[in-house]
């Protein structure tokens, strides 16, 4: 299973050190039920392939991509309905939310286009380079970075709580 | 404004978030589990011997260490000579845990776990078969386990071989002694070892 002769640490350690992260993302892209199943989903799918990873792989990247497939993946179950993406705006809103859940956060993130919350996600919360996100949103870096921009404004805008400060 | 703010919201409260990554830690072991993905689930068990790693294949107990060998590191050799596929998963060590507290109250005398010995092969696989045939409350001398092995002379790489024992206390290489009486070496520290013995003799 394992190439030549470098040290692979615990799969355990790649849990301990990213889970954090990898739960943030999930859940500024899914909301704060749903994102438990992308986060299980994700470490056991990085889990099954961990082995065969190159030793040099930038571990955040290789999660997030993960995350993403998996939060797609858990977006359609949810879903159902063949609805575009980008029009999916009150579907996570369940109960059941965990107690410390900000609705005014959830519907603000909730109300951006897709791409710009993935964007926001992935540049903001597990620090990917735009070029990289690109790669897993399907368009330029130079759209990437607008997507991100353009979903900080409008969640400048509309997410009252942040005015305070 | 800064984006900290807006993002903090996402993890809620830091209790919250720690309680969330444990159960999805936990969720997560399970389903490690039943997909066949945990080649090592382990755990740490505190002992009148100090804080023991534990840590199982599914053919069984793997590895087990004292603190003073480094707990870290006997993982991070255990993600290179076994499988990088390793997590903290309790559920797999319950008998291991019932039995070692049991021998440690007094009341257990003997093993009955499955063990997978893949860490100790050729002449320390020898070794460490003989000692699991030194019977609770006896001792053997290294010059009488290399006698019983069939290598007379190699006294000292008997003595090796129980040093890099993968699983003390449940192989007792804590059994094995000097020829003059005094009790030798041990992975744990000799008080360890002679507390171990004490214990036996009780």
């Amino acid at each position: 299973m394992r190439l030549q002769d470098v040290s692979v640490q615990p799969f355990e350690d790649v849990v301990a050190e990213y889970g954090p992260m990898v739960l943030r993302v999930c859940r500024a892209v899914l909301g704060p039920v749903d994102a438990d199943d992308a986060w299980s989903e994700t470490f056991l799918s990085a889990m099954r392939a961990y082995p065969g990873l190159d030793p040099a792989a930038n571990v955040e990247a290789w999660l997030v991509t993960i995350a993403h497939r998996r939060a797609i993946d858990v977006g359609r179950a949810i879903s159902r309905a063949p609805v575009p993406a980008e029009a999916l705006p009150e579907q996570h809103t369940r109960s059941g939310s965990p107690a410390t859940d900000d609705p005014d956060l959830w519907a603000a993130l909730e109300s951006l286009p897709d791409k710009q919350r993935r964007a926001v996600a992935y540049h903001h919360l597990a620090g990917l380079p735009h070029a990289e996100i690109a790669e897993l949103l399907g368009n330029s870096p130079a759209a990437a970075r607008r997507a991100a921009a353009d979903g900080i404004k409008t969640l400048r805008r509309i997410y009252p709580k942040d005015n305070r400060s | 404004m800064k984006l900290e703010n807006l993002f903090d919201a996402l993890g809620g409260s830091e209790a919250d978030t720690a309680d969330a990554l444990a159960r999805l830690h936990r969720r997560l072991e399970r389903d490690a589990e039943r997909a066949d993905l945990l080649d090592v689930g382990y755990r740490t068990l505190d002992t009148p011997l100090g804080s023991l790693l534990l840590a199982a294949t599914p053919a069984g107990l793997v590895r087990v260490a004292y603190a003073s060998e480094g707990h870290d590191a006997v993982l991070a050799s255990l993600a290179e000579k076994v499988s990088p596929r390793i997590l903290r998963a309790p559920a797999r060590l319950d008998a291991a845990v019932r039995e070692i507290d049991e021998y440690f109250t007094g009341s257990r005398t003997q093993f009955g776990l499955p063990l997978d010995l893949r860490l100790a092969d050729g002449f320390r696989r020898q070794v460490i078969e003989h000692l699991s045939e030194i019977g609770y409350g006896h001792r053997e001398s290294y010059a009488a386990v290399a006698a019983a092995i069939g290598h007379p002379r190699a006294v000292r790489a008997v003595g090796s071989a129980c040093a890099r024992n993968p699983l003390p206390l449940v192989i007792p290489c804590h059994r094995v002694v000097r020829t003059d009486g005094s009790i030798g070496q041990y992975v744990g520290g000799a008080d360890a070892k002679q507390t171990l013995l004490t214990l036996e003799a009780a």
